[in-house]
């Protein structure tokens, strides 16, 4: 007995070792998980950070007549052509009058991007008087510029497979002691659409795209969403119809995303007609897809309003229908309209559907209806991330950093509706 | 009769219509979901009879070597092209495998935590933290896993005189896996809720302890309905994309190295539609035939985990 009771004693102990063992699992599992969540968005951030702001480089500009609107008629239209690319050429020329080789020229010229005669040709197209006068200009400095200003140069790397020349570093360090060399709030990145040169590549086209798509998917999937839910919750009968309206509805929500794009392709866009690569199509195949989101939300909104409320209308001798629709549905409104945000945000974050209905496009201007060629904001993210150039990575991060900000903002909405206006019964 | 009518103002025969009309309109509502799947199996069915038309079913099925590299010009030798789907399925399985290795013990283990230890108020802050993990977009794991994840691996590989490609199917298959520990876990929470108290306390009177309990009867009575969440999962990690597009790469190879580039069925439909081609090429008509397989593989792993859950929560009801 004494025995008994002494093996007892040991064997608890190494009981209780195992059932706090068993409790750390736990503990730890939690930590790896939420450890990866943290380690993405902190690498992500400090990677994207960047992409906000933007080096320029700042050069007396002189508008000469002779080079911009040599026929003196200070037309908008022509001014918006010019050849602006000669005034950065020539206040690099004067600035660096030592520099004489045409490769070295070259090599000068290039740490002003592209995108700077652009930004020469707005402002005279907006004010036509610049003309003939002298003025210092902000201009963005090539993607290679923006890396050396933002990283410093990499001490590791043999120097002849740098971007940057030493001749090039050289005058950067000459323009930044003069302080024309500096990093400015990238105003560009918020108003562009893509482009091949990384310093002039801006989200909002993919944005406005996104926008359009998630309108035209929200215009279908919430009546619809809504009304099936209101017919499988209140209207049908226990039958094989309804049951096999259900288990369609749960298989649906499971399906592969990428096969909602290829019935898109196959029914929208080979057999409808419909134009390809538009929000139009894209709007149309994320509602097939968010709609099990929102059956299934509303139904449990539905559930969630007491019989009641519904006996109380029917009582008083309303039909089924007004009962539904005056008494029932806006009680359970809330909560339909929590999970269609929640349907949003999953339709805002997808991607593989819309690369095969050929949103992937490369698409500097932005799409001002649901008809024109667009992009999405994740579609963009993937272009970015496929992109050679060093000078993406920052950008890619950037996106996601915009991406996830919206969906936090739509989440957060939900949330707070649902506790607003969740009524308890 | 005179009274109803009043309160109906005065509509009488035409609001028995009007119900009428509504109820058919919701019906059709809510059949859209039906019409979605036929038309999933519809377009899928079509072009993928028009691909076995060309290539036979054996070797599209059975066909060891993926190859889609048709001739462009009709007079173009030596290059028909192959479309032994085999490669890409094995490729899929062994992404998934890593990723289900990676979720199933985090997800069950912070499920056990979350429903049995967790006081309701960490309960209430961890569960919706897990769940942002869900809510994140697959291109940012993509992105995170061909940035961050793919050279951490290359390089410790390196580091232990490894030789690890640069797109491993362990830096995919491990950003799936974190990916998925919410679904595996949130699903498991569920089942192992539906699991009655009264086995808990009669486990507790017996003197176990609670991990004993867990162990030893909660887990037991819950395994059908975690087999059903795990099979859900897998369906999820074969269906995924974007993660593999960005990071697992394009070589179809025959291996089950976590170390080495695989490519997946997704990774190939987005290969084969993204290019400029003609609609009724057989490259095109391909990835149709594989997303019929991709349909059939995860439609058949949901139904099965369906209703194993379903008759697991009827089990105890």
């Amino acid at each position: 007995m004494t025995e008994r009771s002494l093996t007892d004693m040991a064997g608890l102990a190494a009981r209780h070792r195992a059932e706090k063992r068993f409790r750390w699992y736990g503990i730890i599992a939690i930590t790896i998980s939420l450890g990866f969540l943290a380690v993405m968005v902190v690498s992500i951030g400090s990677r994207g950070i960047g992409a906000f702001s933007q080096t320029r480089i700042a050069l007396s500009i002189h508008f000469d007549e002779a080079i911009v609107d040599p026929l003196g008629k200070r037309n908008t239209a022509e001014l918006s052509r010019s050849n602006t690319n000669a005034l950065i050429r020539a206040s690099l020329n004067e600035l660096f009058g030592q520099v004489q080789l045409p490769s070295e020229r070259r090599a000068l010229y290039a740490l002003v991007s592209i995108g700077g005669a652009y930004e020469l040709q707005a402002a005279l197209e907006k004010r036509p008087n610049l003309v003939g006068q002298t003025k210092t200009m902000w201009l963005t400095a090539s993607d290679d510029v923006d890396i050396f200003v933002k990283k410093g140069i990499n001490p590791a790397l043999d120097p002849a497979l740098r971007r940057l020349k030493p001749n090039q570093i050289s005058w950067l360090e000459s323009l930044q002691q003069q302080g024309q060399l500096q990093r400015k709030f990238n105003t560009s990145f918020f108003t562009n659409g893509d482009s091949r040169e990384p310093e002039m590549a801006g989200f909002l086209g993919a944005l406005v795209g996104s926008a359009l798509s998630l309108l035209v998917c929200f215009a279908i999937s919430f009546p619809i969403g809504v009304l099936s839910a209101v017919y499988l919750q209140e209207y049908a009968k226990k039958g094989r119809l309804s049951r096999i309206i259900e288990v369609n509805i749960n298989n649906l929500a499971a399906v592969p995303s990428i096969v909602f794009g290829l019935l898109g392709l196959f029914i929208f866009i080979n057999i409808l007609h419909l134009p390809r690569s538009t929000p139009l199509v894209g709007g149309l195949v994320l509602a097939l897809m968010t709609l099990p989101t929102i059956i299934i939300a509303s139904r449990a909104a539905l559930r969630a309003v007491p019989p009641s409320i519904r006996e109380a209308a029917i009582g008083l001798g309303a039909s089924k229908t007004q009962t539904t629709f005056h008494h029932v549905v806006p009680l359970a409104m809330p909560g339909m309209l929590t999970g269609t945000i929640i349907g949003m945000a999953q339709a805002l974050g997808e991607t593989a559907p819309l690369l095969m209905i050929g949103m992937v496009a490369f698409v500097v201007d932005i799409p001002t209806g649901i008809l024109e060629t667009a992009t999405s904001l994740p579609v963009q993210i993937f272009l970015w991330a496929d992109s050679p150039e060093r000078a993406f990575v920052e950008r890619t991060a950037a996106a996601i950093m915009v991406l996830l900000s919206f969906l936090v903002v739509m989440n957060l909405a939900a949330v707070l509706l649902r506790r607003r206006l969740e009524r308890r019964w | 009769m005179q009274t109803n009518s009043i309160l109906h103002h005065g509509r009488g025969k035409h609001a028995k219509w009007l119900e009428k009309a509504v109820v058919f309109l919701l019906l059709v509502c809510a059949s859209l979901a039906i019409f979605t799947t036929i038309g999933i199996v519809f377009s899928l069915v079509v072009e993928a009879s028009q691909f076995l038309q060309k290539v036979s079913i054996i070797e599209f099925l059975f066909g060891l070597h993926w190859n889609p590299q048709t001739a462009i010009r009709a007079d173009q030798v030596g290059s028909s092209g192959q479309f032994g789907v085999v490669p890409l399925v094995t490729g899929t399985l062994l992404i998934s495998a890593i990723a289900m290795t990676i979720a199933t013990p985090l997800g069950l283990m912070s499920a056990v935590y979350l429903s049995e230890y967790a006081s309701s108020k960490t309960r209430s802050i961890i569960k919706p933290l897990l769940e942002l993990l869900a809510g994140i977009p697959t291109v940012v794991y993509g992105f995170f896993a061909a940035l961050m994840i793919a050279p951490f691996i290359r390089d410790t590989g390196v580091g232990m005189g490894f030789n690890i490609s640069s797109e491993s199917a362990l830096a995919a298959g491990i950003a799936m896996g974190i990916m998925i520990v919410p679904l595996v876990s949130s699903l498991s929470d569920d089942v192992m809720n539906a699991v009655p108290q009264a086995l808990r306390d009669a486990a507790y009177a017996l003197g176990a302890t609670q991990a004993e309990t867990i162990k030893q009867v909660i887990f037991p009575a819950a395994l059908p309905g975690i087999a059903g969440s795990l099979l859900l999962a897998t369906s999820r990690a074969i269906g995924e994309t974007m993660i593999v597009v960005m990071a697992a790469g394009l070589a179809a190879k025959l291996t089950a190295n976590p170390f080495e580039a695989v490519t997946t069925m997704t990774v190939q439909i987005v290969t084969l539609l993204t290019g400029d081609q003609e609609f009724d090429s057989a490259k095109t008509l391909a990835a149709f035939a594989i997303a019929l397989l991709l349909f059939t593989i995860t439609l058949v792993l949901n139904i099965i985990a369906l209703r194993i859950v379903e008759h697991f929560k009827e089990q105890y009801d």
